[in-house]
C-alpha cells in the first residue's frame, strides 16, 4: 500500500475523530493540529501504527502568534516516515499564560535538546522534560525573547550616534 | 608538617572521598575545534558522564531574520556551517523558490550543483584531515588543505568571495561562471583524485589510525534515527537515508551516484563514508560538468530564472531602463510583499538535513524562520555516544562527528 496524505488523514480522523482539525496540504505537506493534550497520544499513534510509522522526528519549534487571544503559542513537530518517505507537519496551539505541554522526549531522545531550545526561546514548559533549562541564551535571561513583543531595535531611532554605520545619529 | 597543610587547604567535603575527576574540556579548548564546553566526569582515563554547554556564539539568527528581506537572509545562512556555507545558501534559496514557485532553468541546477558538490568536498575533506590531525597525523592535513583552497578559488571566481560565499540569488546566480571559474573546476577534477587516493593511501589502511577509530564512538541505526542522525553520521549507521534521493532538489534525479553506508556506526566508519561520499562528489561535479558543458548557443547563457521582483537587474539595465531601475530600488529597499505560505524545505547539506521551517504571513519579511540544523540535533547524543570511553576516544568522536559551533548555535 502507498501511504498518501488521504490514508494518513483518513486514520487520523478514524482514531481521534473530530478532535484532529485543520487539515492542509500547503506545498504538498499534510499539516493539522490537535488539541494539546492529546499531543502525545497523535505521536505514540503516528509512532506505532502499523501503516504510518511515524518514526523519525525532523524537527520540532514553536511559533508565536500574539493575535489568536488563547492560542498564542505553536508547538511544531515535523514527522518523516523514512520507509514510505512521506512527511507531515503536525501543530498543538497552547495559551501564553499556561504554556505547559507534554514532552516527547520518552518517545524520541532527539526531542531533548529542541524542547530545550523551544522553552529558551517562547517559554513553553514541557512537562515531564528531564532537564528542562535554558540551552543557547544564559541561564539568568528572564524572558523569551523570539517572543514577538521583543521587537529588534528601531532603526529609525535617532537617541544613538550610529554615524559611522550609515544611520545618521543625532548629528544629521 | 602534615598538620600545617591541612590547615592551609580547606578542601570542599566529599572531595577526598569521591573518585572521580571533574574536567572542563572547553570552552576554548584546541581540540573541541569551535566554542563549545564539556564537562567530563573522568574515573582515570575512562568518561562516567558528560554534560554539554552551548550557546557561545548564539547570534539569534531566528529573531534577525524576522526583520530582514528574503535576499538579505542569505548572508545569515554563510554564518551556520562556515566551512560548507554555499550549501547553506543552495538550501535558503531553494526554500525561497519553494515558497515562491519558482521553477528554475536546468543550467541553472547543474551549477548549482557543482558548487554544493564542491562545498560538500571541502566541508568533508576538514573533518577527515582533522580526524586525522587528533590521532596525531598532521601530514594528511597540510596536504589536503592545498585543494580546499583550490575549491575556495573557485568560489571566489564564481561569487567574490570565499568562506562566507552569500553565493548565488532567489532564482540562480549573480552572473554567469566565467571560463576561468571552468578552468578550475577542470583543474580540480584532474588533480583532486589524485590527492584523495594519496590521503586515502596514508590513512584508511593505517594500523594506528584503526586501531584509534575503530569501535569508538559507536551507535547503533535505532538510536541514531531515535537521536535524530541524518547525513554521514546516520549513514554510518547504516541507514541509507540522503535528502537527494529521497527527496531530489535542483535536478539530482538526473545524476548517477551511490549512498555510501557504514555498519557499526563508529569513528572508522563515519571516517570511510566520508571519504566514499568525496569520490560520490566527484562523480557528480563530473556529470554535472559535462551537461553544463552540452548547452550551446544562447541556452549556454542561462545563469538564472526570469523572476524580476527578486533577482536583482543588471547594474547597465539600472541605469538606462525604467523597468530595472523600478525592481532595482524595491529589492533593494525590500519592498517586495512575499506570499503568505508556510515552508519546509530541506537539503542533504554536509553534516545531514539542512532545513529550513519558513513562515510568511505576506509581509516584507519571514513571519518566522527557523533552521533545522543538523549538528545540534546530533550532538545531544554525544554523552551517550563517549559513555565509557577513553577520553582521547571522546576527542576523536567529537572531531568525527563533525561539530561546527556556527551550526551548533545558530
Amino acid at each position: 500500500m502507498i501511504l498518501t496524505n488521504e490514508i494518513i488523514q483518513q486514520k487520523l480522523i478514524e482514531k481521534f475523530g473530530d478532535q484532529v482539525t485543520g487539515f492542509d496540504e500547503p506545498y504538498g505537506l499534510l499539516s493539522f493540529e490537535a488539541p494539546k493534550e492529546l499531543n502525545l497520544k497523535v505521536l505514540q499513534f503516528l509512532y506505532d501504527d502499523a501503516d504510518l510509522q511515524f518514526q523519525f522526528l525532523t524537527d520540532l519549534t514553536g511559533v508565536h502568534y500574539p493575535h489568536q487571544i488563547g492560542r498564542e503559542l505553536a508547538v511544531v513537530y515535523h514527522l518523516h516516515n523514512l520507509k514510505a518517505n512521506i512527511r507531515l507537519r503536525f501543530k498543538i496551539y497552547t495559551a501564553i499564560e499556561t504554556p505547559e505541554v507534554f514532552t516527547a522526549t520518552q518517545l524520541f531522545s532527539t526531542a531533548n535538546w529542541m524542547e530545550r531550545e523551544t522553552f529558551d526561546f517562547f517559554g513553553v514548559k514541557f512537562i515531564g522534560h528531564p532537564n528542562l533549562k535554558r540551552i543557547l541564551n544564559v541561564d539568568e535571561m528572564d524572558y523569551f525573547p523570539l517572543r514577538k513583543e521583543y521587537p529588534l531595535e528601531d532603526q529609525t531611532r535617532i537617541d544613538k550616534d550610529d554615524e559611522m554605520f550609515g544611520r545618521g545619529g543625532t548629528n544629521s | 608538617m602534615l598538620e600545617t597543610v591541612h590547615n592551609h587547604i580547606s578542601l570542599p567535603e566529599g572531595s577526598i572521598e569521591k573518585q572521580t575527576t571533574t574536567i572542563n574540556l572547553g570552552p576554548t579548548h584546541p581540540a573541541t575545534h569551535g566554542v563549545m564546553q564539556n564537562i567530563l566526569e573522568l574515573d582515570g582515563e575512562r568518561v562516567v558522564s558528560s554534560e554539554q554547554t552551548i550557546g557561545y556564539i548564539h547570534r539569534a539568527f531566528e529573531k534577525l531574520a524576522e526583520r530582514r528581506p528574503l535576499y538579505q537572509i542569505t548572508p545569515i545562512t554563510d554564518r551556520l556551517n562556515y566551512c560548507s556555507s554555499p550549501l547553506n545558501n543552495m538550501g535558503w534559496h531553494l526554500t525561497c523558490e519553494k515558497l515562491l514557485k519558482i521553477e528554475t532553468p536546468k543550467r541553472v541546477d547543474y551549477l548549482r550543483i557543482i558548487i554544493m558538490e564542491l562545498a560538500r568536498i571541502a566541508d568533508h575533506l576538514i573533518c577527515n584531515s582533522i580526524v586525522a590531525v587528533d590521532a596525531g597525523a598532521f601530514t594528511g592535513f597540510v596536504y589536503v588543505m592545498q585543494y580546499r583552497e583550490l575549491i575556495y578559488e573557485i568560489y571566489e571566481e564564481v561569487c567574490g568571495s570565499r568562506l562566507t560565499t552569500n553565493i548565488g540569488r532567489i532564482g540562480g546566480f549573480e552572473r554567469n561562471f566565467s571560463n576561468t571559474a571552468f578552468e578550475k573546476i577542470e583543474k580540480f577534477l584532474r588533480e583532486y583524485p589524485k590527492v584523495l587516493k594519496e590521503f586515502e593511501t596514508l590513512m584508511t589502511r593505517n594500523r594506528i589510525f584503526m586501531d584509534r577509530l575503530q569501535g569508538t564512538g559507536g551507535i547503533s541505526a535505532e538510536r541514531a534515527l531515535n537521536y535524530g542522525f541524518t547525513g554521514p553520521n546516520l549513514r554510518a549507521a547504516g541507514v541509507d537515508y540522503d535528502v537527494r534521493v529521497q527527496n531530489p532538489y535542483s535536478s539530482y534525479q538526473d545524476f548517477d551516484f551511490k549512498i555510501p553506508i557504514g555498519n557499526t556506526g563508529d569513528n572508522y566508519d563515519r571516517f570511510q563514508v566520508r571519504e566514499e561520499e568525496m569520490w560520490q562528489s566527484l562523480s557528480i561535479i563530473n556529470q554535472a560538468y559535462q551537461k553544463v558543458q552540452a548547452f550551446k548557443g544562447a541556452d549556454a547563457e542561462i545563469f538564472h530564472a526570469n523572476v524580476p521582483e527578486y533577482y536583482l537587474p543588471k547594474k547597465e539595465d539600472v541605469y538606462t531602463k525604467m523597468e530595472a531601475l523600478i525592481w532595482h530600488f524595491k529589492i533593494i529597499m525590500g519592498e517586495t510583499d512575499i506570499p503568505k505560505g508556510e515552508v519546509y524545505h530541506s537539503i542533504e547539506a554536509a553534516n545531514g538535513e539542512l532545513g529550513f521551517y519558513l513562515i510568511s504571513d505576506g509581509g516584507r519579511t519571514p513571519f518566522r524562520l527557523h533552521f533545522r540544523r543538523p549538528c545540534f540535533i546530533y550532538y545531544q547524543a554525544y554523552s551517550e555516544l563517549t559513555k565509557g570511553a577513553m577520553l582521547s576516544d571522546a576527542i576523536m568522536t567529537m572531531s568525527s562527528l563533525n561539530l561546527i559551533a556556527g551550526e551548533l548555535d545558530a
